[in-house]
This record gives structure tokens, sequence and C-alpha cells, in this order.
């Protein structure tokens, strides 16, 4: 019954987004107050009927009604609330439900927060939503509907992928989806934008909250996600370029790039043209990255999910919102007018050059992933392009991105001085040059380039930290006038610094534990030890373990430093009876931000087991980093001028007239 | 700068760029793509030893043979012809023989097959897609490989 509800449900919100897609747009091409005025309750009452059908969903899965397919596929009654909740979006039915559900809950934020929009961009921001939510949920009730029956209830459910049953990837497919979704809201307004022909400042400062929130939830469910493989994959690494993480990073890219050039068009009405087609391209990548990943069109690790069936149904919908928005955009964008000048040497040409590099290696990121695609369907040569391909193509273009990244915030808008930001970047560059010469002297071999990622790594932090210091004058004014400087800085500064300070985290993460990790991988027998980075680690014996719906067989290893015991590490083999399946749990103990590593092979007859030890140092501030782009994107989004409830400058702005201005 | 020279500055450091990657992706390309191969494929295109490929198939059963040191051994047929394959290290949680696995590395000059690398299907109802094409190449495709083969299908709405 609840089942059908949800269905029944689903089908009415289809209806009302139809509704919501056509008579705004009309009412906002013919100037009728009434037809535009049906946009906002269309999308509230979207909403509510999305959110009755995805509680229905989640209803299924919490009570374990295996009569529904889609439950008993992908859920178990032995499993942990949290792991049936979150089998929902573990399956592709069920990830297409929590998309157009965060879907509607967006377009009700609009609707609901929208009031100091112009109304005909706000009745066409909401009809463009509805054609994309219309197009999804009728791709759900033809092709993936997660309501269908079995005639027959089966008494236990198939069981959610061991692999998957773990707290970090519970939160990793909605906080993707969050930022996938997030920027359906700036390419809704992009297209409506270019459907009046019209652009300016306030357009910038309402898609930026946008932007943000998209970016930052991005930011932390790649982050997320690659943790998850680090730990649970069993080898220890942190990122494959497997195509489904490939799928997050290029949206990733995209948006970060939006986030910079919406912020030349927000300060400087530049870049407008450019900006209307990064809101485009973000957008498009993560619909490409969604139905990459819940397709199966892609051999990855991860395909979980593969039915060719749906490819059609997908194909047509990339190409109607991806191309029909391009050919849109092709039509339009010569309409908008262009405006503020800039010297290249500029904030403004900083962050061209920041989109421009963002781009082009988010542009290799999607040759390297679709090619072998291409080249399937087109010649039948299976290929794979592995991680060298992108390493030699990401790596160069990203560092000349980072080596820059300190000099953005530097530099004045309209005309800078590019000497002078060097001036104020010497102390950086002397603590990168000596983080250089120092992990030089220490390293004795690994990769030669290894320091010089390090200095990098180092420039980049250090940068950040001057840009603070150059701004609240610390150490050339008494402390206490620093301080209220520092508390009266805007509070995007505090983010750009807190973002660029959290990249060359994760950089110097990458880049340490790339370089000198070091790993064993041996077979022991009891009281046997390996040593490694100055740990000795032992292995002691072998036990069984009882889980709620697993059993594990666990090693127990002790670990000393210098004849000193400093702890124990317990890596176990996990067995689920459902799948009968087997997932390695590996063992972490963190020293510092760096971190020992241990996971378990199958334990031989004679009582050794083959085990792998890695030492892998530096390796949090992978994530780490992350944590500070996150913290960077919340400090940004709490800057007073971008607070959702201040309409008020955005109005004075969007009134002064546009282009040709001498700045401030 | 009149506004037309900082156009073509713009659009000059752009094509810059943009060349510049383009050459990065070429250059790579020439050197870090692996071709997907079956074992038919391999003794069909006479592929030469020490050229990387990836080779995909099932474990053929009985073949498996472990020595010391994380030595491995077994046979990857896809049901026309085989391949030894030789690894050392430790196998993926879902290596089993009769099931599917993708393994990359090279032929060294013996004729057997040097893998650095092997990838085990991720779950009972997922078979890498480039070993089910190849099964159903050569003919030893079976249903039951199929994901979700036997289901308890039935209703209307399907």
């Amino acid at each position: 019954m609840i089942a059908e509800l949800g269905h029944y449900a689903l089908m009415l919100a289809l209806g009302v987004a139809l509704i919501q897609s056509s008579m705004p747009v009309i009412g906002a091409r013919s100037k009728d107050p009434l037809l535009m005025s049906m946009a906002t309750p269309a999308a509230l009452a979207h909403f509510a009927f999305i959110a009755i059908s995805f509680l229905a969903l989640a209803a299924c899965y919490v009570t374990s009604d295996f009569s529904v397919l889609n439950v008993y596929e992908n859920s178990n009654s032995q499993m942990p609330l949290i792991y049936r909740l979150s089998s929902l979006w573990g399956n592709h039915e069920g990830s297409m439900m929590l998309w157009v559900s965060i879907l509607a809950v967006f377009g009700a934020l609009v609707a609901l927060f929208g009031n100091n929009l112009p109304a005909t961009l706000k009745a066409n921001a909401l009809g463009v939503q509805a054609w994309i939510a219309a197009a999804f949920e009728l791709f759900i009730l033809i092709t993936s509907n997660p309501f269908v029956r079995i005639a027959n209830a089966p008494f236990e459910g198939r069981d959610l992928n061991p692999i998957l049953q773990d707290p970090g990837l519970a939160f990793h497919p909605p906080l993707l989806y969050l930022g996938y979704v997030g920027f359906s809201i700036t390419f809704s307004f992009a297209i409506a934008a270019l459907l009046e022909g019209r652009i300016d400042a306030a357009f910038a400062r309402w898609v930026r909250p946008w932007v943000l929130g998209a970016w930052m939830c991005l930011t932390l469910g790649i982050a997320g996600g690659s943790y998850w493989a680090y730990y649970e994959l069993g080898w220890g690494g942190f990122w494959f370029w497997d195509p489904v993480e490939n799928a997050s990073l290029m949206p990733w890219l995209a948006g970060t790039a939006l986030l910079h050039s919406a912020l030349v068009m927000e300060k400087r009405e530049a870049l407008k043209v450019w900006t209307i087609l990064l809101a485009i391209l973000a957008f498009s990548l993560s619909l490409i990255g969604t139905f990459l990943v819940r397709s199966g069109v892609l051999t990855s690790v991860h395909a979980f999910a593969t039915d060719p069936r749906r490819g059609i149904f997908i194909l047509a919908i990339l190409i109607l919102f991806i191309g029909g928005a391009l050919a849109l955009y092709a039509w339009r964008a010569p309409l908008l007018k262009q405006g503020g000048l800039f010297a290249p040497i500029s904030r403004e040409g900083a962050l061209v050059f920041n989109n421009l590099f963002l781009v082009c290696a988010c542009a290799t990121v999607f040759v390297g992933t679709l090619y072998p695609l291409a080249l399937e369907a087109l010649t039948g040569d299976k290929i794979s392009v592995g991680p060298p391909f992108f390493n030699s193509t990401f790596g160069p273009l990203f560092i000349p991105l980072t080596i820059a990244m300190p000099f953005g915030p530097l530099l004045g808008w309209k005309r800078g001085d590019l000497v002078g930001a060097a001036q104020r970047l010497i102390v950086a560059a002397v603590l990168a040059a000596v983080a250089l010469a120092g992990s030089f002297a220490i390293s004795r071999g690994g990769p030669v380039l290894a320091p010089f990622g390090v200095g990098i790594a180092v420039f980049v932090m250090a940068g950040a930290v001057t840009d603070i210091v150059e701004r609240t004058m610390v150490l050339r004014l008494p402390l206490h006038v620093s301080l209220r400087r520092a508390w009266g800085l805007p509070r995007s500064a505090w983010g750009t610094a807190f973002a660029h300070f959290g990249i060359g985290a994760t950089l110097l993460g990458i880049v340490a534990v790339t370089a000198w990790g070091s790993e064993r991988i041996a077979e022991v027998k009891p009281a046997q030890s390996l040593q490694i980075a100055g740990y000795q680690v032992t292995f002691d014996r072998v036990f069984n373990r009882a889980g709620p719906n697993y059993s594990d067989v666990v090693g127990h290893f002790t670990v000393r430093r210098s004849g000193q015991i400093i702890g124990v590490m317990e890596p176990s083999r996990r067995t689920f009876p459902a799948r009968q399946m087997a997932t390695t749990e590996a063992a972490l103990m963190s020293r510092g931000v760096s971190q020992l590593y241990l996971s378990l092979g199958d334990p031989n007859q004679d009582g050794s087991v083959p085990v792998r030890l890695y030492f892998k140092p530096d390796v949090l501030l992978i994530w780490l980093g992350a944590l500070f782009m996150f913290c960077g994107g919340a400090l940004s989004l709490s800057d007073r001028r971008l607070r959702i409830g201040a309409p008020r400058p955005a109005r004075f702005k969007a009134a002064k007239k546009p282009a040709l201005q001498p700045a401030e | 700068m009149t506004r037309k020279q900082r156009r073509l500055v713009l659009i000059g450091g752009s094509l810059g760029v943009l060349a510049v990657a383009v050459a990065l992706m070429l250059n790579a390309f020439r050197d870090s793509i692996v071709f997907f191969n079956s074992p038919s494929d391999v003794l069909e295109r006479h592929v030469g030893p020490g050229t990387r490929i990836r080779l995909g198939g099932l474990v053929k059963t009985g073949s498996l043979v472990r020595s010391d040191g994380l030595r491995v051994r077994f046979e990857v047929t896809d049901g026309k012809s085989e391949l030894p394959v030789a690894y050392q290290g430790v196998l993926p949680d879902l290596f089993r023989e009769g099931q599917g696995v993708v393994a990359e590395g090279a032929l060294d000059g013996a004729g057997t097959f040097d893998a650095d690398t092997i990838l085990a299907k991720h779950d009972e109802t997922y078979m890498p897609k480039e070993v089910a094409d190849a099964l159903k190449k050569s003919g030893h495709w079976k249903d039951e490989y199929a994901p979700g083969a036997v289901q308890p299908v039935s209703g209307a709405n399907k």
C-alpha cells in the first residue's frame, strides 16, 4: 500500500512538474503575472509530492518490505537501520529518487526565498528546474521504477553490497548529489537569463551562494569517497583515476572555475558570457557524472548497476539538456552586453588564468574518461586509460595553477601590481625554498620532483597566510588593532585563504604519500614481525568475532617503536553470509597526520597470514585539506553580501548602469 | 592597451594553454593506453612480450597454484584459448576459480603473462564488462553470469 502511494505521488509530481515547466515560462514571455505566479505554488506542490514519494520508499526500506523488488534486491532485515536507509541510494532506482528529491527541495527553496528576484527570472528559472525534474521523473517511471512489487514476497532480502555497508559511504552519495543538483540551480538561472537575453551583477550575487553550497558538498563528497576507498578497498590508494571518481571530479573542476568567474561577474560585470557557459558546463558534467556512474556504461570497479536498456533514455536526456542548452547559448549569448575592462595583470586576469587552467585540466580528465567509450563505440577496441595518462596531463596543468594561486588575492581589481604582489610573497617563497631544500636533504632518494611538489604546496599554504597577514597588518600594527582588523575582514577573504590553504595541504599530503610512502607485503607466522619506517609490527594471533550481519576473522598485531608498545592493530576479513562475500577491513593507526595501514589476506592452513603493511606519511593532510576547503566555502557563504535574505545591495547594484564605469 | 589588444592577449593566451593541454594529451595517449585482450586475442594478434595489456577471462577451474612468498599462478580462459598468468601479491577479495578476472601486465619471453595488477569482479552479480563481451564473442557465455539472472520478478509494472 505504501509503495503504491509513493508510486502514485511520483506520477502526480510529474504532472505538477509538467505544469511548472510550461505555464510560468509562457507567462514570462507574454508578461502575464498570473501565469508567472503559478511557479511558486507549483514548485511547493512538486516538493510535497516528491517528499511523499521519497518517504514512502524510505518506509519500505526501513520496514524491510521485501514485496518491493528494489528493497528485496538491495536490503536485508539483519542490517542496522542506517544501512537499511542508505541502501535506498546504494542502487540505481533509489539513487535516482534521491536525485529528484534533492532537486525538489532546491526548487522549493528557490520558490520560497526568491521573492527578491525579478518576476520573469524567477518564473523562467523555476520553469527550467521543472524541465529537469520532469525528465528525471519520466526516466524513473518508465525505466527505473523503484516501487515494482514481487508477486510472492521473499522472506529475506539480498543485502546491500557489503563494501557499501560503511558509515562513510552512507553519506557519500547524498553529498555528491547535493553538489550535482546544486549546479542544476545555477544551470536553471543561466538558461533563464539566456531566455530573457539580459543579465547583470545581481544575477551573479544570486547564483553564487548556490555555486558555493554545491561546491562545498561536492568537495566533501569527493573527499569522503576518497577516504572510503582508502580504508575499505584494502590497499591504501586514495585516488585511482577511476571513471567514477573522474565523473565527480569534472563537475568539481568546472564548479571551481564557475565559483571564481562568478566573482568577476559580481564585482566587475565582466566575463558574463563565460560565466553562463561555465554554469551550463558544470551542470552538464554533473548530469554526465550521474549517468556514467549509474548506467554502468563504464567498466569500473564501482559498476554496481548494469542495465544497457536505460542507455537510450539517458542519452536522450543528455542530448536534450546539454545540446539544447549549448544551442540556446550559441543563439542568445551574443545578446548579452559585455562590460568591465581589465588589464591582463589584475585580479580579473588572475581569475581568468585560474579558469583557463581549471577548464583545460577538466578537459583532459573528460577526454581520458570518455575516450575509451568513444573508441569502443567506433572501432570495437577496448582500452583502458589509467593513472599514467592523468598524471602526465592533469599534473602539468595543475602546477602553474597552484604557483599562481597565492598571487591572485594580492592583485588589485582592474589593474594589478605583479611586482608588489611578488614582494609581499617573498616570505612565502623563502619558506617554500626552505621546505624544498629540507625535503631534498631528508628524502635521500625518492622521486626527484617530489621536493618541488613540497615546495609548491608550502608556497600555496604560506601564500594563503600572507594574504591574511597583509590584510590585518599583523606585526606592523599593535596586536589589538590587528585583531580588530581580522574580525572586520570580509568573511569571503577568510574563505579564500582557508580554501587556498586547503589546496596546499591536500597537495602536500598527495606528494608526501606518493613519494615517501613505503609498503611491506608478506606472509607472517605468529610472533613474526615486520619493520616499516621505524615501526615494528608483530603478528600475535587470529580470532573470530561476530557482528550484526557478518562475521570477522580478526588478526591481532602489536605495534612497537624503539621497543615500546604503542598500540594494537586489528585488521579483519569480514564475511557477509547474505551475499557469500568477503571484504577486507583494514586497521589504521594515526601518528600525527601520518598513518600505519594494515590489511589482512585469507589466513592459511599453517597459521600464517598474508598481510599488506603500509606507512603513509602525511596522508591525513589530503582530507584535512578538503575540510579546509569546505570551511573556506562555509565562511564565504556566511559573508554578509551573500546572505540570501539581503537583497538591498543586489538591487542597488542592479539599478546602476552596467559596464564602463570607473572602479570604486 | 586598447580593448582590442587586451582581447588579443586573452585569446592568444587561452589558445596557448589549450595547445599545451592538447599536446600533453596526445603525448600521454602515445604511452599510457592499455588495450584489453582475451586469451584468444593475445594469440591471434600476436601481442609481443613487454607490451602492456589487460587480459580478461575466467580463472580456469583447478589451475590456481599458490607457492611461497605470495606467488600465485593460474590460467585465464575464454573457453577457446588459455594463458598462464603469474602474480605476486595478495589476491583481491573476490578472486575465485571459475570467476571473471582482469589482469594487467605484460607477456614475458616464455609466454607467461606477468601480471602486476589483478582486478576481480566486485560482487557476485557483477562481471567485468570486457570479460562478459569476450565470453559472448567466443560463444562461452552462460546466462547465469548475467546480473540478477534468477529473479523472482512478476507484476504488471515491469
